[in-house]
């Protein structure tokens, strides 16, 4: 007789009976954002609200010796107009300090400028009026008088003992200085077959978040309480830094978020105008209102990315990487911003070079100095696509100085599969990477060897095409270790909570928020999976520091991953909790029960026992009828943060595929791959649309998005004219691939994927490029934004 | 970025805004607001007065008269872009227009603001001064025609005076031996050019005659390249390039040897279009 086996197969804990884990669910949010009906701050609108337009420098660097606000104060509908060195008397001063980037200084930064400007764009000047013209008219009429100092724009001579110093008090204007010298690089250097050494450059830009940053303050005297509606990615975070500076208890502020149109990392900073805002509806009493317009974003919403970095690789014969080394310098503007530092770039590009490989040979330095143009701070992708840039850049490089295939050179170098956990030559922990199956998987996904051959075929035309790769390690899902270790209050931990309804359906409050990249639907997707509800009856609440669970929200791509694991946890044990109610009810053991679609069922037969309405009419309006000593618990929450490593990394490779017109020197992009690791996939239809987006703001990198600056330290080109937003006509088809390789840490096992394609894409449409135009002689290619100037400039045409 | 203060008044007849126009010193004509109203806001205009120009009938319309086509001022982009009988008789204006900014601004922006406007990188312009056309304008001392060449004096700077409302634009209508040509760089579909170039030409044999080189993008109006006309009416388009005269500034977008480099890449472009059928 043949024994056959017919138990299921085995199933990991995210099998459940009807999981929406892996499913393209669509967001909950979808009807309400595509009907106009979102809540966004912009939309907010409250009693006595005033709204607040501010007076900026016009001047990069200026001494303010005096405020004329007599005319302003006459202007219709002006309510006040309000100085720093008032508003100083309302909100202290902050320092955008972490103690474990030692050594990292910065000074005092006031809400409104107090004596001295420090960039072009900083507020010297409030108008507080009945409607934002009104203020904006009131600004016309504030008469400031400047003496003009001079301004430190280049950070090359930032440090020079003739260049003024910015902040006295600071002795000079070094931010923060960071050294690392691993293995026996002079060594490996001398021992080489080949060395390259290049100068990579990166060219300032910003966010442009679709809905610009907004907020509402709404200071009541009555209660002592300040309610904040505002467009942030961490609402925690900045409840504590408005309670720090007001001198408040953090139960006394409020701070809320709704819909938020989009953040990439510019809305988790503080602003001056932003606390200026708040402090003005302590003052006055009463909402006060500000939405940053298109004009003002571009010089107060944080830039990123304005790196010179000189670096070098050594190769042997064969392909192996013997030595990496790079100089990275960086301009962050007059203050590193609050609370996280504008140091935090430049440390994640030492950390980051190299990080795919094998090679133990590493020595990297950078230097952060102040200069008087817009503050810089963590924008998506934090320095991954400086580091993957200049990493590939070097990769690519080599392979050809060698004659070696791209990806055969990454073959040779990438670390293996089977070799994990391992670490970095500069110290990164790594928990499960694929880059070798992430690369023979993009290797047959592009057809790697058929675009070979069309290259060539058309070359001989005169049409130029060029294939660029980009192997990347993505950090996400922080620990502790990113920013509590340096004391500043973000936390890495989350929450959720869940709760029954009383007709069986669940409401779910997270400490994560929604900034458009649909983590309300992961969510839904975690709770309704290990509760056991159909997704229809999850409704989630987020960004409310009053009822909400203590979070850190969204940044470093942890919504997900962490908030997400919270979700999980907490819908699994509120399981519990009510699988204890059907005990009860049903006279049978909680353990032999299980939710099915919203149903109490056997667990070993299927067979139906209770519905949820029923359970929850009984547990919340006839709980006398269960027995005697027995309490309902229909809500639980649960918490999670990441503690086996500090940071779940995530993997990938990226491929473009382009074409140079050398007479114009335009490129056209023709397709981009992307492959990438992020573990369990809760939302494929999410997962790839972050990637998407991701390459496409990484494309606006490299060719087109730049905040340029003059040797004043004048912003030229801050209007949505001039500066440059990659657009739809513009952008390539990006497939996506993935590979899952999940983290043990959790048991939901998701890492992130909101930055891996802004991480890598700068990178292969720059080797792209290069791989186009190498055959006809141009020297490469290494300064972004490439712009069809520079590419005639490296084909000699002009 | 809210505008400063203005009165607005709609205008139901061109004399209405003629008059308008006389009974204030700063007051400015609205038609689809798509260059104006950014101005307004960046607060880098301030006009007291808004004249609005949309309700006045009869000044939209499309019209084959006397071997001539004429567009009123206030045919939207959009409407030209659709219409088949500017396809047919101007086939260049049905050329450029895709090219002016994206859909959004299409659908409000009006032939006549463009002209009027102005703007030395906007395509309009360069296509009135290929095709010789002309532009009607109603003043205080009523109705007068200005030649394309005569029109657009400088910088956002026309013959238009201060009372003048452009009324609409005539160009002559193709012919079977009309050849045009258009092209134009920008760094994205819908942005101004870096430098564009729209050409007509009469076909005359093998060779060209009426050659007509208008470039936008290259000075402070449309610019005709007029010994890279001459050059090129015999054929020699290596001649045409190198005699190329344009002088350039830098800017945003560009250097000033960019645009010249692009300019000689786009008379070769164009010129193999003036070469192949008429469109
Ligand atoms: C994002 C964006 C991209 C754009 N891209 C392009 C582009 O690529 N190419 C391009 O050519 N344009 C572009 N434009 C401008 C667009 O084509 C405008 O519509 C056009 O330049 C002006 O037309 P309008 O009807 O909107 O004029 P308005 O903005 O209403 O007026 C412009 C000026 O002309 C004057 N005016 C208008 N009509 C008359 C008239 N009949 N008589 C006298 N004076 C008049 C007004 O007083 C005003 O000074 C773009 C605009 C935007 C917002």
């Amino acid at each position: 007789m043949k024994i056959t086996d017919d138990s299921p197969p085995v199933l990991t804990a995210l099998d459940r009976p009807n999981s929406y884990i892996g499913r393209s669910v669509p967001r909950p949010n979808l009807q309400r954002l595509t009907q106009g009906r979102g809540q966004y701050v912009s939309d907010v609108t409250l009693p006595r609200m005033a709204h607040v337009a501010f007076v900026r420098s016009p001047h990069a660097h200026a001494r303010i010796k005096s405020i004329a606000a007599d005319m302003a104060k006459k202007s219709p509908g002006v309510i006040a107009v309000v100085t720093g060195v008032e508003l100083a008397k309302v909100m202290t001063p902050w320092v955008g300090v972490l103690t474990h980037l030692k050594g990292l200084k910065s000074a005092p930064q006031h809400p409104i400028a107090v004596d001295v400007a420090c960039w072009q764009g900083e507020a010297v000047c409030a108008v507080v009026a009945r409607t934002r013209a009104e203020a904006e008219d009131g600004c016309e009429l504030v008469e400031i008088k400047y003496e003009e100092l001079p301004a430190v724009t280049d950070p090359e001579t930032a440090l020079d003992a003739k260049t003024p110093v910015i902040h006295a008090a600071l002795g000079d204007n070094l931010c923060f200085e960071r050294k690392l010298d691993v293995g026996a690089v002079d060594k490996a250097f001398a021992e080489s077959d080949a060395v390259v050494e290049t100068t990579f450059m990166f060219g300032r830009h910003t966010g442009v978040t679709t809905e610009p940053r907004a907020v509402v303050a709404d200071w009541n005297p009555s209660e002592q309480r300040m309610t904040v509606y505002q467009g942030t990615q961490a609402p925690h975070m900045m409840q504590n830094l408005f309670a720090k500076h007001l001198n408040l208890a953090e139960h006394q502020v409020r701070v809320l978020t709704k819909d938020v149109g989009g953040s990439f990392g510019i809305k988790v900073h503080t602003y001056a105008d932003e606390m200026a805002t708040v402090a003005l509806s302590k003052l006055l009493k009463r909402p006060v209102k500000f939405v940053a317009d298109r004009i003002e974003s571009f010089v107060t919403d944080i830039h990123a990315r304005d790196h010179r970095i000189k670096a070098k690789i050594g190769v042997s014969k064969d392909g192996t990487i013997t030595a990496f080394e790079i100089d990275d310098l960086t301009g962050i503007g007059p203050y590193s911003v609050y609370p996280r530092t504008s140091g935090i770039e430049a440390n994640q590009i030492v950390n980051l070079t190299g990080g795919p490989y094998t090679c133990p040979n590493y020595r990297a330095q950078a230097k952060v100095v102040f200069q008087n143009k817009n503050v810089m701070c963590q924008y998506r992708a934090v320095g991954h696509p400086i580091a993957v840039a200049v990493t590939e850049g070097l990769v690519e490089l080599a392979a050809a100085k060698i004659g070696m295939d791209p990806l055969e050179f990454r073959r040779r170098n990438l670390i293996a599969d089977d070799a994990y956990p391992t670490q970095s030559a500069a110290g990164l922990k790594f928990e499960k990477l694929s880059h070798h199956e992430a690369l023979a998987h993009l290797d047959s996904m592009m057809n790697y060897a058929g675009l070979r051959a069309e290259q060539k075929a058309l070359r001989a035309k005169g049409i130029h095409r060029g294939i660029g790769f980009a192997s990347f390690i993505e950090v996400t899902n922080p620990s502790a270790a990113f920013y509590g270790v340096g004391g500043a209050r973000i936390t890495s931990q989350d929450g959720a909570t869940v709760k029954l309804d009383a007709q069986g359906a669940l409401i779910i409050h997270s400490g994560v928020t929604e900034q458009g990249q649909g983590a309300e639907a992961v969510l839904a997707q975690c709770v309704a999976s290990s509760f056991g509800v159909s997704i229809n009856k999850v409704r989630v609440v987020t960004g409310d520091t009053d009822n909400t669970p203590y979070g850190g929200g969204t940044w470093a791509s942890r919504a997900a991953g962490i908030g997400g694991e919270a979700a999980w946890q907490a819908g699994k044990a509120l399981r519990g909790n009510v699988l204890a109610v059907a005990g009860a009810m049903l006279q049978a053991k909680p353990d032999d029960l299980d939710i099915r679609n919203g149903i109490v069922v056997d667990k070993a037969s299927g067979t139906e026992r209770l519905g949820l309405d029923e359970l929850a009419r009984v547990a919340y309006f006839r709980p006398d009828t269960l027995p005697p000593g027995f309490q309902a618990e229909l809500m639980a929450t649960r918490h999670y943060v990441p503690r086996a490593w500090p940071f779940a990394f995530t993997n990938g490779i990226q491929a473009s595929y382009l074409e140079v017109d050398t007479d114009t020197g335009f490129v056209k992009l023709l397709k981009h791959w992307c492959v990438e690791d992020c573990g369990t996939i809760i939302n494929p239809q999410l997962v790839d649309e972050q990637i998407r987006g991701g390459v496409v703001q990484g494309i606006g990198a490299a060719l087109f998005e730049h905040c340029r600056y003059d040797e004043r330290g004048q912003m030229l080109n801050g209007n949505m004219a001039d500066y440059l937003v990659p657009m739809a006509v513009e952008m390539p088809d990006i497939d996506c691939g993935h590979v899952v390789s999940p983290t043990a840490d959790s048991e939901l096992g998701a890492k992130g994927a909101g930055e891996a394609g802004t991480a890598g894409a700068p990178a292969c449409v720059m080797n792209a490029i290069n791989d186009a135009l190498r055959p006809l002689g141009a020297q490469p290619l290494t300064d972004m934004p490439f712009t069809p100037d520079k590419i005639l400039r490296a084909l000699g045409k002009v | 970025m809210k505008p400063a203060p203005f009165a607005y008044k709609r205008a139901r007849a061109l004399e209405e805004a003629v008059a308008a126009l006389g009974e204030h010193a700063d007051a400015r004509l609205l038609a689809g607001g798509q260059s104006l109203i950014a101005t307004l806001n960046m607060r880098l205009s301030a006009p007291r007065l808004l004249i609005d120009i949309n309700g006045i009938g009869g000044l939209d319309g499309i019209a084959l008269k006397a071997g001539k086509l004429e567009i009123g001022a206030l045919t939207r982009h959009a409407q030209a872009e659709r219409s088949e009988v500017i396809a047919r008789h101007a086939p260049l204006i049905a050329r450029a227009i895709p090219h002016i900014g994206h859909a959004a601004i299409r659908n409000r922006g009006t032939l006549g603001g463009s002209i009027a406007f102005a703007d030395p990188a906007a395509e309009l312009p360069a296509c009135l001064l290929a095709l010789d056309g002309e532009v009607d304008a109603t003043g205080p001392k009523g109705k007068r025609t200005i030649k394309a060449a005569d029109f657009f004096k400088g910088l956002f700077e026309t013959a238009l005076g201060p009372q003048d409302v452009l009324t609409a634009i005539r160009v002559p209508a193709a012919t079977k031996d009309t050849r045009v040509g258009f092209a134009e760089l920008a760094r994205r579909h819908g942005d101004y050019a870096i430098v564009g170039l729209a050409a007509s030409a009469r076909a005359d044999g093998k060779s060209f005659a009426d050659v007509r080189l208008a470039f936008f993008g290259v000075g402070a109006t449309a610019l005709r390249a007029k010994k890279a006309e001459t050059a090129l009416a015999s054929g020699n388009v290596d001649a045409a390039v190198a005699a190329l005269d344009l002088d350039p500034q830098d800017d945003l977008q560009a250097t000033a040897a960019v645009k010249k480099h692009l300019a000689g890449v786009l008379l070769r472009r164009v010129a193999k279009q003036l070469m192949e059928a008429r469109p």
